[in-house]
């Protein structure tokens, strides 16, 4: 029998704010233990929460970037669960009356081949929910750490709807979503940081059935890729015991990435009963068309659009664009070459080969590289107009990262122009096809490639500056002309 | 001199303070002596800091020696209930869980006090975690009222109102989730004002149950209730349940009167139960008002008075389930020795550090917010909450106050009543309501039982109504000397 | 049905981590029976199309500005714990 896999996930997002969800102490990561909290944080005697309006903000923002209903009113509720890295034994959270409902994420699944666009789909979302993170606990030999720095970091639950049916499907959301979210300048989403966070509820039935099996969640997919693995190995599992004629049993599992395996989680010792009510120490939030729309005015393009656009305004191949969008400076900085110079596929090609080369191997941020797009587009418009060579231009690239030069500047200063001194060429081509007898003997002997070692030798007498194009005519004019 | 000033109002004292009459040392020392002296018999403290109250009176002094003092309350020792954090100083809420706790910060009110020169001396008893209405329910003994040893001084500000009514202090601080400041100035003979929900920060108020807690005071005088608030109240950022209003001058209010008052009387707050003496005081202060001028109607709340008791400790006790789940023994209480795995600490740590009355309402709460019971009781509680605010609501469209007794009886006996907490609960019959509806509420002495008991009378003021309320209370006051006695000690 | 019949007070112990003894549950079981039933009477009232009040005072959008405030030293983090090591809060083992 055929096996259908039904995937929903359960997306946790740090929020980016400088201080945390209830109280004003800064959040953050990677501080010494215990130097993020105050009397909020740690639950003292008399502490309260007040919301952080920026964190209302950037959910509202990750709301609208996904297509979501902004709930006219929302509220606040405490889920009560008693464990050491919750400091009040209750996280607030908003259960039946959530800030964002609906929408979705557009995916794109693998294409047929590297350079070909793959299948696009909008993966619905149940809805999004704003919450509070906990504390971090380091288990030791035989006790365990607290420390309370996490606690109270905004953080975002988005829920998918079970909409997904591969590993690769979980893989394109978590990949999209991540872009997104980033782009949107809503969250870093570093997962080794535990800004993003994922768990999955993964079921199978046999294709054409309607009704969902019995679903486990797994849980400690600390990578995108172990997302993709974890939950394909799921799947296998599952199939492999429905297909031995076992039934899956509901529970929680925990995946170990290194090791490429999950194990069952211990069950709890009772059902949850989380006592959700509305925090009294935290009035309900309405927002109006007014709020929303200034909101979404900061909204940039979405990926894919931009992909799209890209695709259809400058005539980018997909390969390209498919690196230039996801790092939304990259795309900014093309679109501002773009702006500057006429042959935007060539600048493209600077920037994705050249430029993001450079800037790898020496750990700079576009940001801060002496690249603007000015020298790009000066570059290119260089090379198209003849001024220079393609091997004078990666020389003048590699000057100007460095030095920040302008083009020009750097062609003057290392004397790069084109030859187009015919009379100097003239010599050089008939030097050449002196030096070269066997070559000219081959070539008009019908042999094309010959002409090669010919012209090679012009470029090599001009110390490269001459312009092949023009070497080309010349050195066939005067092959034809010696021809007997 | 101490007798001479520990029943002085803070008015008085501040007084002679200001005409250099007496110095803030001075009037420290008097106080410290009279609570050494009296502290055996009254237990109204958990703890003070003789020598930190007079290092701040001293500083006081000097303030008012370079002109620079900081207004009426500036040397004025002021007691806290031991709920609201002064830092550095314990706040235990008369907990064994909170036996070693040392507040690392300061509440709202305890800043705003401290800007105002006021001098933070002792904290006071109370029932645990403010559960109770006797002072009964403390892990460090029971309060006894200086009216009568063998008595309670009501609850669960006890310690408050027994320290003022004893002459240790001349203003303590308390906080009222069901009446929990009014009902303990009954039963010693003070005023003790419960403001309206949002006016007063609870930040730094360990917290029963959060949309009903408040602080307030209790005071020998409206007046000094006036001037207390007017330092107290006022929107704070980090209390998002308090409220942006505009600040009348309570105590510049007092005096006022523009038209005839109309005082609504609750038919209900006078049916069986009533001690006929209460009943009796209480009408002769309508009497009172009558004679001056005012409007008296009856009016009606018969939700309230059938079910606002239901309702309380449905909500109180949800709320405070799970604003007690913090104290678990990991980052500060008390942490059970005899376990050895962070699951059963919990428990272990909990049933070992929290008496009796509060596991009786963590269970209760618990129990009425968990799976397949929300609906039924908490739910419900919540939509009855909201028609017994809408009966006041439409009762005050047509009165300025309600006046009614403050409890049906005088204080009772040490352990009369500790038996029975159903019989407890229902001692707060007159006051409840108020803290559903989120008004203001205030309770002053008028009048004593044969047995020399005092009585309070209760008025109730409009949503942000303090300055009327005041006022209305304010000249009662001024026609009675009941504020004027106080007990032999 | 009578709610207040099936109050499991072991249930409720254990979801509100208290350890009761067999006499404090005896003793629970009878108050909280007496409490629950006169909490009944609430039945009576006709809730028909009313919002619950879950907070005080009905007001809306209180928050703060994203701006960070000083919070507490380390020292002041751990001043009240019963156990630390290593500048952070020591719990017993954890047994999933």
């Amino acid at each position: 029998m055929n096996y259908e896999a039904v995937i929903g996930l359960e997306v946790h997002v740090q929020l980016k704010t400088a201080s945390k969800m209830f109280t004003r102490v800064a959040a953050g990561y990677g501080a010494p233990p215990n130097t993020l909290t105050d009397a909020v944080v740690l639950a003292l005697p008399g502490a309260l929460p007040v919301l952080n309006k920026e964190a209302l903000d950037k959910i509202i923002k990750a709301g609208l970037m996904l297509g979501c209903t902004i709930a006219p009113v929302c509220k606040w509720d405490r889920k009560n669960y008693f464990y050491p890295d919750s400091p009040k034994n209750y996280q607030i959270s908003q259960y039946d009356q959530p800030i964002c409902l609906a929408g979705s994420v557009e995916i794109e699944l693998p294409g047929v081949a590297r350079n070909v666009m793959g299948e696009h789909k909008q993966i619905p979302l149940t809805r999004i929910h704003l919450e509070e993170d906990v504390g971090k606990l380091t288990h030791e030999a035989h006790d365990s750490l607290v420390d309370f720095n996490r606690a109270g970091t905004p953080l975002m639950e988005i829920v998918s709807e079970p909409a997904m049916h591969s590993a690769d499907e979980a893989f394109a959301f978590l990949t999209s979503l991540r872009t997104t979210m980033v782009q949107g300048g809503i969250s870093d989403c570093d997962m080794e940081k535990g800004q993003l966070r994922c768990d999955a509820n993964i079921s199978i039935r046999p294709v054409g059935e309607t009704k969902l099996g019995v679903k486990v969640e797994l849980k400690n997919l600390n990578s995108i890729s172990y997302v993709r693995d974890g939950i394909a190995l799921e799947i296998r599992r599952q199939t492999a015991v429905l297909t031995g004629g076992g039934s899956i049993v509901q529970e929680t599992r925990q995946y170990d990435g290194e090791a490429g395996t999950s194990v069952a989680m211990r069950s709890k010792e009772m059902a949850h009963d989380y006592r959700y009510f509305p925090d009294p120490d935290l009035l309900p939030v309405q927002v109006d068309a007014a709020w929303q729309a200034t909101i979404r005015a900061t909204i940039p393009e979405l990926p894919f659009d931009r992909q799209r656009r890209f695709i259809a305004q400058y005539q980018l191949p997909y390969t390209i664009t498919a690196v230039l969008v996801p790092e939304r400076d990259l795309g900014d900085f093309f679109e501002q070459v773009a702006q500057l110079c006429s042959h935007p596929q060539a600048a493209a090609n600077w920037l994705v080969n050249d430029l993001r080369r450079e800037l790898a191997s020496g750990k700079i941020a576009l940001t801060e590289s002496k690249i603007r797009p000015m020298h790009i587009a000066a570059l290119v418009d260089l090379v198209e107009q003849g001024e220079i060579s393609m091997t004078a231009a990666k020389e003048v690239f590699n000057d100007m990262f460095q030095t920040g030069e302008a083009p020009a500047a750097i062609v003057i200063r290392k004397n790069l122009k084109q030859s187009t001194d015919s009379g100097a060429l003239e010599q050089w081509v008939q030097s050449a096809i002196a030096a070269n007898p066997r070559a000219v003997a081959e070539f008009l002997a019908g042999k094309e490639q010959a002409i090669n070692a010919v012209k090679g030798a012009v470029m090599k007498a001009s110390q490269g500056k001459a312009n092949p194009k023009l070497v080309d005519e010349l050195v066939r004019r005067q092959l034809l002309a010696v021809k007997p | 001199m101490s007798a001479s000033v520990i029943f002085k109002s803070v008015a008085e004292l501040s007084a002679l303070l200001a005409a250099k009459s007496i110095s803030a040392c001075e009037l420290m020392q008097a106080f410290a002596a009279r609570t050494t002296a009296v502290e055996g018999r009254v237990h109204a403290f958990n703890s003070r800091d003789e020598a930190g109250a007079l290092s701040l009176a001293a500083a006081s002094d000097a303030r008012r020696a370079a002109g620079q003092t900081r207004g009426p309350l500036d040397g004025i020792p002021i007691g806290f209930k031991d709920v609201i954090a002064v830092e550095g100083q314990p706040l235990t809420a008369s907990s064994k869980m909170l036996a070693n706790f040392i507040s690392p910060y300061d509440a709202t009110v305890t800043t705003k006090l401290k800007m105002a020169g006021a001098i933070p001396w002792g904290r006071l008893n109370l029932d645990e975690f403010a559960m109770g209405s006797s002072t009964e329910n403390s892990a460090f003994g029971a309060t006894a009222n200086p009216w009568d040893l063998t008595r309670v001084p009501g609850g669960s500000s006890g310690g408050s109102a027994a320290a003022v009514a004893a002459g240790e202090m001349p203003v303590a601080l308390g906080s009222d989730t069901g009446g929990s400041i009014r009902q303990p100035a009954a039963f010693c003979g003070l005023v003790g004002l419960k403001p309206t929900y949002g006016l007063v920060s609870r930040y730094g108020l360990a917290a029963f149950a959060s949309s009903l807690d408040q602080i307030g005071t209790l005071t020998r005088t409206v007046g000094d209730a006036a001037q207390m608030l007017k330092i107290i109240a006022g929107h704070d950022a980090r209390d998002s349940t308090s409220l942006s209003t505009v600040m009348p001058d309570y105590s510049a209010a007092l005096p006022k009167k523009s038209r005839p008052w109309r005082i609504g009387v609750p038919k209900e707050f006078f049916g069986p139960g009533l001690d006929a003496e209460i009943g009796a005081a209480v009408q002769q202060a309508l009497a009172f008002y009558r004679s001056a001028g005012a409007e008296i109607t009856e009016v009606s709340l018969p939700l309230t008075a059938e079910y606002a008791i239901a309702v309380y400790y449905l909500i109180a006790t949800a709320e405070a389930s799970s604003n007690l789940a913090r104290y678990d023994g990991i980052r500060y209480g008390h942490r059970a020795r005899t376990t050895t795995d962070a699951i059963s600490i919990y428990a272990q740590s909990r049933a070992e550090g929290f008496g009796e009355e509060v596991k009786r309402r963590i269970i209760l709460g618990t129990h009425v917010l968990s799976s397949g019971y929300y609906d039924a009781y908490y739910l419900r509680a919540q939509k009855v909450r909201a028609l017994i605010r809408g009966e006041f609501m439409s009762v005050f469209q047509n009165c300025d106050v309600l006046l009614s007794p403050t409890t049906p009886t005088a204080a009772f006996k040490i352990g009369e009543k500790s038996a029975d907490p159903l019989a407890m609960y229902l001692n707060d019959i007159y006051t409840i309501g108020v803290n559903l509806a989120g008004l203001p509420g205030i309770s002053l002495p008028c009048g004593f039982t044969t047995g020399g008991l005092p009585i309070g009378l209760q008025i109730i003021g409009q949503p942000f109504g303090e300055a009327e309320m005041l006022t209305i209370a304010h000249t009662y006051e001024q026609g009675h000397a009941w504020h004027t006695k106080y007990p032999n000690l | 049905m009578n709610p207040s019949a099936d109050i499991n007070i072991e249930y409720v112990a254990r979801l509100a981590r208290l350890a009761l003894t067999a006499a404090e549950q005896q003793k629970l079981s009878q108050q909280l029976g007496d409490i629950l039933h006169y909490v009944d009477k609430l039945k009576q009232v006709d809730v028909t199309g009313i919002e619950p009040m879950a907070h005080g005072s009905p007001v809306f959008n209180v928050w703060g500005a994203d701006v960070i405030m000083a919070g507490f030293s380390v020292d002041q983090a751990l001043q009240n714990a019963p156990e630390q090591r290593d500048d952070s809060i020591v719990v017993p083992k954890i047994v999933e």
